[in-house]
């Protein structure tokens, strides 16, 4: 099995790497300014020109794009090739709004593929795997992408898209997957139903790894699947206006590698707008280096994170983001307080009697915020009496109340009753019309 | 001993309309003849306790239902029933340091009536109890 997969790029020297990402973006700046008037009255607007980029740190000139961007020219309106060498559309689903539209060259293609090859290598997948893909096919991003990479590097994919889990459990032991790529709350589902089925992941299948994304999860969430399914969870990052799912973590779980010869990263202030250092925590803006159909400029994506520019133990020299807690517009202000569900999954998640299926409701009463967290109570922490189930309500109250400094209502419900996901979970129920 | 413990069956259930009745459906339809019963309640939730004549059944059952099911050891003390009943088995008890975390009781056709009680200390409670003369319900009683 490789190590890399194409090593001379991985592990290029970072000042090598920095004039490899300082040419791309000249040309990427020229390019959007001759193909697109989006960009080309966006630029003017700002009063900035293609000559003015002369080194990475003049990225800062140029100016933001947003999700708003891509609503405001549907479907097609920020493209920059004609129709005739568009290979692939994909759509988002618009439940957060007005639906967005990404197209793909075939170059486009190849580099998306190309970057799964790589995260797939790093994490050990190979020819000789058997990926069982069970992001959503469609017009969402995630099954194709993984699909497409997960072929370049000459694994077997298994198509299983999400739902139908006794038929992909069925699979799983048929085919003998050895990875499974799908939302880590799917993943717990599959692993719910293996139980019933009487199958147990660790002794009756192949499967060696998960890569695991498309909605926020926790540290703590990851050694719980590790440790209850004896695989290694790793997490996948990307979006669909810059590709879909993109980069993933390596064997060592230290940060999201982020091909910088494809992908020039900042992080900002989300406020201010202004970059942030490496170390600090900020909103992440991506600049597509090589996209063709939809190239982004400083393109905010919304998650959170923290980059980090060591080169990692694994020898690439690439920057890395922190896993990803939350996302800006994931974030609940509840009573004045900034809360990311991916924080309360942290701290429900290091208390051991709570199980891995939970939803949080914000309602409003009168003018007060009331945060109700939901936990289900498995028979492994059932007790028949009371005072040790209040012990527990009490438990997870405090843990909540230390770590986000909120009081929120703690009830405990049957287990199965919060829904299970096929594809991104609802963790956060907001009944508040505000 | 062991003949004189009583298999509680213990089941956590949302406070909600139709709880109950969910649960007694699924005892009725596989056979099983609740003993005794009582419901806690705490709020969101409560805890259903139940002597059934076919304890492991019931907890299959149950579990395979998909509710949170739990067995507890508890015992079926006989007392009089009359003025006092009960007052001499919990002197009994408190005089022997026992503490009692649940009761719940009922009369029967007889002259006695039938108390069960989870207690901190079972084996010393079936000693002393024993000891003064009370009567314990075994689980073959119960069927």
């Amino acid at each position: 099995m490789p190590e890399y997969w194409d090593p001379l790029i991985e592990r290029m020297p970072v000042e090598e790497l920095k004039k490899v990402q300082e040419d791309k973006l000249k040309q990427l700046v020229r390019y959007v300014y001759d193909h697109s008037p989006f960009y080309r009255k966006r630029f003017d607007e700002a009063e900035v020109s293609p000559d003015d980029i002369q080194s990475l740190a003049d990225v800062k000139k140029l100016p933001f794009t947003v999700k708003q961007d891509l609503r405001d020219t549907y479907p097609t309106g920020m493209f920059c090739v004609p129709q005739k060498q568009v290979v692939r559309y994909h759509a988002s689903s618009g439940t957060t709004g007005k639906p967005t539209v990404v197209g793909y060259t075939e170059n486009d293609v190849k580099e998306w593929s190309t970057s799964l090859a790589r995260g797939l290598t790093s994490i050990g997948v190979g020819r000789g795997d058997v990926v069982q893909v069970g992001y959503g096919y469609g017009l969402f991003t995630g099954g194709l992408g993984l699909h497409y990479g997960t072929e370049m590097v000459g694994a077997s994919a298994i198509p299983t898209s999400s739902g139908n889990t006794e038929r992909q459990i069925e699979l799983m032991q048929d085919l003998g997957s050895t990875a499974i790529a799908c939302t880590p709350s799917y993943f717990l589902h599959i692993n719910e139903v293996t139980k019933k089925m009487g199958v147990s992941i660790e002794n009756d299948t192949k499967l060696k790894c998960g890569i695991f994304g498309a909605e926020p999860w926790s540290e703590e969430m990851r050694r719980r699947i590790e440790e209850q399914t004896g695989i290694k969870a790793y997490d996948i990052f990307g979006t669909s206006e810059i590709s879909g799912p993109l980069f993933t973590e390596c064997t060592y779980q230290d940060g999201i590698h982020i091909w910088a010869d494809q992908f020039l990263i900042e992080v900002i202030d989300p406020m201010t707008g202004e970059p942030l250092p490496d170390g600090e925590r900020g909103e992440l803006v991506v600049t597509t280096l090589v996209k063709e159909a939809l190239p982004l400029i400083r393109y905010r994506i919304g998650d959170l994170t923290i980059i980090n520019s060591e080169p990692c133990k694994c020898g690439r020299t690439h920057p890395r983001i922190m896993r990803i807690l939350g996302r800006t517009d994931d974030m609940i202000i509840v009573r004045g307080i900034n809360v990311f569900p991916g924080q309360v999954e942290d701290v429900l998640m290091s208390i051991p009697e709570v199980a891995e299926h939970y939803q949080l409701i914000v309602e409003r009463e009168g003018e007060l915020d009331r945060l109700t967290v939901q936990v289900e109570v498995t028979e492994n922490v059932f007790s028949d009496k009371i005072s040790d189930l209040m012990k527990l309500e009490k438990k997870v109250g405090k843990a909540l109340h230390t770590v986000l400094n909120i009081t929120g209502k703690v009830e405990l419900v049957e287990p199965g009753t919060i829904p299970r996901s096929m594809g991104k979970a609802q963790r956060v129920i907001d009944k508040r019309n505000i | 001993m062991e003949d004189k413990l009583i298999k509680q069956i213990s089941i956590f259930a949302e406070n909600k309309p139709g709880r109950l009745e969910e649960i007694t459906g699924q005892l009725k339809s596989a056979g099983i003849n609740i003993r005794a019963f009582t419901i806690a309640e705490a709020g969101d939730f409560g805890v259903l306790r139940m002597v059934v004549d076919k304890p492991d059944k019931a907890h299959g059952v149950l579990h395979d239902a998909g509710f949170t099911v739990s067995e507890t050891d508890v015992l079926g003390v006989e007392m009089s029933d009359s003025p006092g009943g009960l007052h001499d088995i919990a002197t009994v008890l408190g005089a022997n340091n026992i503490n009692v975390d649940y009761a719940y009781a009922f009369a029967t056709a007889t002259e006695n009536a039938l108390l069960i009680i989870r207690v901190d200390d079972i084996s010393n409670a079936i000693t002393v109890l024993g000891g003064a003369g009370v009567v314990l319900i075994g689980i073959e009683e119960v069927k």
